[in-house]
């Protein structure tokens, strides 16, 4: 026994020792992340650290309190962010790199977490359908019955679009909304952002909803091309408030053993050739003024976004899944 | 005593779980209440039963088959038969749903047959319903079914079979009224597992838009961040399993089971010749729908996708799999040895207990033992910490809840049930005579299980430690959130693939997590025949 603590602790006090590194707890998937990480330990020599997973970091974050390694937190959505806020887990950064490569609306007003990509949640129209300048709201329009394919309403994408309309429209028109969403889907809500694309494709259904970045991402797949091939990526609401927009955001975690490194690495992260990354390697919008977009993202062209603020969206996110348990969108 | 402080110990994060949900509120509940989880409810309810039913219906007439007759292929099936084990249900989901989608393959196919434009010109099954699912997990967990069924058919009392064709039953007859009654502990203890498995399990549900009580557990935590309503509901399911459990062992209470006089020269049943096409080819559906399909499918995706470098690459992340499976294992085996060895040989009123309650782990989703554990071991470092820290001594960090400590005991709660499940199942197939015989001849009770009961238990034993084997291989959501830095197994692997909607370069992941826990069937197959 007294061993097996020698060793367990010799395995532990390694991540602790090492000056030159810092750790990564990340929502984000590893392949995604890995060529940024390795560029800045090209730049820096500082070692990344990184440990991946979704469901209960910030409870893992939460018992792990002072003894945590974790230094960095980079999340998908915006409602992680507000959570490990909310769960009083992260520090304020003073960064004058940070707040101007990165626009207000897009961090945190004390400091504590920053956007570092943004991303659309976009209408998918079957090409069939022909050209059409779509709004969420028409979702709900009877002429679409048995016309729409999404994943769960439950998803954090979609949980932050209804809160965005709850914040638009109030509760009670966004139930009916929901309502008639759901009245209008042509199956049970299942699958991911790009599955529905594919049964676009099929012709099971004309209209989605997925992020941006997975057009792209399917218009450079081998196999998921023909999908893409087969729809319009629409930019909703142009006429009003402007297309729904989720970032994804950085962190210093509340406890963080290598604060300097931390911060480095937040800064490289907004620095101008990691967010040409984001953009060319996951088509993503990079939340730096001014850096390029990828040539293929750049094609679907400019867009109005709704400058709704993120706080705010995160405000109603528990509201909004109890309305899409309400409506039982997902049954 | 310590037999009991042992079975404490594994109920700990349980128990945490409990009192993690005294303060749940009912604001969330309510509001779940008057919406989705009646839906919720019904669909467990549903599900397990399904599944249940058709694990039996795969499972114990295959075992009948191989056991008493003179199946064509017999020799191969019987192992063949094991290898659904090996794959994991998400990932068979993702591949069948691959298949029979209407965009998949299959149906594209055929509508482009017989000119088919739209999905209401003709019916094809939806496979994303709950009967899809449970054909899913029922598809990789009845050989559970399969091989304590076996088991207890092959240990069967031959000359209880034979009394009964004498007395005038048909082998058929004989076969309903001796053989299945006599194994029915075997079945019962299998069938116990396959249902707590199928209730913990989130990735197939979720993966076949079924909302069940898993799913209430998930939203309530990860949605309404209240996770003390979340504990709640996987108590009240824990609470659920234990009732099924506590009722199935009471119905058959007074039933006494005196065997293991296994005689090699029962003849098998002669089979006709369609009997035994219509019996292997019920063996072989069973084998290419759990096994060999998907396989080819996974095949045929590393074949496009993968290259020889990922292979190398991939080496290490396998080691780290085997050695985490390989603590899993022989822990939950001797530990559950402990617990079977109590329940049989202690005079105490309360023998069964221990095995019992230490097998709650298995009906708990694999995150919220994650954070049970986390709960239980994160106090317990801190204290460390502290304690250093106030002797002036290096302070170890993390070193219970941060390392594949967490991980391997996580595992060890999660899945000690399977072990215990068959040991005592074993135990059952040693006469009670045999007990008593060392006694009389003046030997100590330890030394009569080492030289008695522990060679007769051997093959338990063995199937004991390769079932928890694979399943620790498998098992996805507790190694995701435990794991330390930089440290994957197969299983996060493909999960960060699939996650990715990239499967087809995980195939190879896949492939070789089936593979490594193919290495211990057959090796067990191997074993079994040379005793």
């Amino acid at each position: 026994m007294k061993k097996l603590l020698v060793g367990l602790a010799l395995i532990s006090a390694s991540f602790v020792s090492m000056a030159k590194e810092v750790n990564v707890y990340s929502y984000r998937q590893p392949f995604l992340v890995e060529p940024l990480f390795a560029k800045f330990t090209e730049q820096t020599g500082i070692k990344v650290n990184v440990v991946f997973a979704k469901k209960g970091m910030a409870e893992r974050l939460a018992r792990e309190g002072k003894h945590s390694p974790a230094d960095v937190l980079l999340t998908t959505d915006i409602s992680r962010l507000i959570e490990l806020h909310d769960k009083n887990l992260l520090q304020a950064v003073d960064s004058k790199t940070l707040t101007e490569a990165i626009p207000a609306q897009f961090r945190a007003s004390d400091d504590t977490w920053y956007a570092l990509t943004t991303r659309v949640r976009n209408i998918y129209s079957a090409k069939r359908m022909g050209e059409h300048a779509f709004t969420y709201e028409e979702l709900a329009d009877p002429k679409y019955k048995g016309k729409i394919c999404t994943r769960s309403g439950k998803h954090p994408y979609n949980v932050a679009l209804v809160a965005a309309m709850i914040n638009h429209h109030g509760e009670a028109e966004t139930l009916n909304w929901l309502k008639g969403v759901k009245a209008n889907l042509a199956r049970k809500p299942q699958g991911n952002d790009r599955g529905q694309v594919q049964a676009i494709h099929q012709g099971l259904c004309d209209i989605s909803i997925g992020n941006s970045y997975y057009f792209g991402k399917m218009l450079t797949d081998k196999k998921q091309k023909v999908w893409a091939d087969a729809v319009h990526i629409n930019f909703p609401n142009q006429a009003g408030v402007g297309a729904h927009v989720n970032i994804s955001g950085v962190a210093m975690a509340k406890h963080a053993p290598h604060q300097d490194n931390a911060k480095a690495l937040m800064e490289f992260l907004v620095s101008v050739p990691a967010q040409e990354l984001y953009a060319e390697t996951n088509m993503e919008y990079p939340v730096r003024v001014g850096v390029k977009r990828s040539d293929l993202v750049a094609s679907w062209g400019e867009f109005k976004a709704d400058d709704l603020s993120l706080e705010k969206i995160a405000e109603q996110r528990k509201k909004a899944l109890m309305l899409i348990d309400q409506a039982k969108f997902d049954l | 005593m310590s037999v009991w402080l042992l079975a404490l110990a594994l109920m700990v994060p349980v128990l945490t779980m409990f009192y993690a949900s005294i303060s749940a509120s009912s604001g969330v509940f309510s509001h779940l209440w008057q919406t989705v989880l009646p839906d919720y409810i019904q669909n467990t309810l549903l599900l397990g039963a399904w599944v249940v039913f058709l694990v039996i219906v795969f499972g114990v007439p295959s075992a009948a088959i191989i056991s008493q007759t003179n199946v064509y292929g017999r020799r191969f099936l019987r192992w063949l038969l094991l290898l659904p084990l090996a794959m994991p249900a998400y990932l068979v989901a993702y591949l069948y749903t691959d298949l029979f989608d209407y965009a998949g393959p299959l149906q594209r196919f055929l509508r482009a047959q017989f000119d088919w434009q739209s999905p209401q010109d003709y019916w094809f099954f939806d496979i994303r319903t709950l009967a899809g699912a449970g054909v899913i997990i029922a598809l990789v967990l009845f050989p559970y079914v399969y091989m304590l069924t076996r088991t207890a058919f092959e240990q069967q009392d031959k000359h209880l079979l034979r009394a009964s064709r004498t007395l005038g039953f048909s082998a058929g007859q004989t076969l309903f009224k001796v053989s299945i009654p006599l194994a029915r502990p075997a079945i019962a203890v299998a069938a116990s597992l396959v249902l707590m498995e199928t209730l913990a399990d989130f990735a197939t549900v979720q993966y076949f838009a079924v909302n069940t009580l898993t799913t209430a557990i998930y939203d309530t935590w990860l949605g309404y961040g209240d996770i003390a309503a979340a504990n709640a509901i996987a108590s009240v399911l824990t609470l659920l399993v234990f009732i099924v459990l506590v009722l199935e062992q009471r119905s058959r209470a007074h039933q006494q089971h005196q065997t293991n006089r296994p005689n090699q020269a029962q003849p098998l049943l002669q089979l006709t010749m369609w009997q035994n096409l219509l019996a292997s080819g019920y063996c072989w559906l069973l084998v290419v729908a759990g096994f060999l399909l998907p396989m080819i499918l996974l095949l045929a995706m590393a074949f496009d996708y993968s290259t020889g470098e990922q292979v190398v690459e991939l080496l290490d992340t396998g080691v780290n799999s085997l050695t985490i499976a390989a603590y899993v294992a022989t822990i939950a085996t001797v530990l559950a040895l402990v617990f079977a060895s109590y329940r049989r040989f202690s005079q105490s009123k309360g023998k069964q207990l221990p095995l019992q309650i230490s097998g709650f782990g298995y009906a708990i989703p694999g995150t919220v033992l994650a954070m049970a554990m986390l709960a239980t071991f994160g106090p317990l470092d801190h204290w460390l910490n502290d304690l250093a820290a106030s002797m002036e001594w290096q302070q170890p960090g993390l070193i219970l809840s941060g390392t594949i400590f967490a991980i391997v005991i996580a595992l060890v709660v999660r899945f000690i049930a399977i072990a215990n499940g068959t040991l005592a199942s074993g135990y059952d197939q040693i006469a009670k005579s045999l007990d008593y015989a060392p006694a009389s001849l003046g030997v100590s009770l330890p030394k009569a299980v080492g030289r008695v009961h522990l060679p007769l238990l051997r093959p338990s034993i063995f199937v004991a430690w390769l079932l928890v084997f694979v399943e620790a291989m498998k098992e996805l959501p507790a190694v995701l959130l435990l794991r330390p830095f930089n440290f994957d197994t197969l299983s996060t692997h493909i999960y960060q693939l699939i996650s990715d909607e990239r499967l087809e370069q995980g195939a190879l992941g896949a492939i070789l997590i089936v593979a490594f826990g193919l290495l211990p069937i057959i090796w067990l197959n191997k074993e079994k025949a040379q005793s």
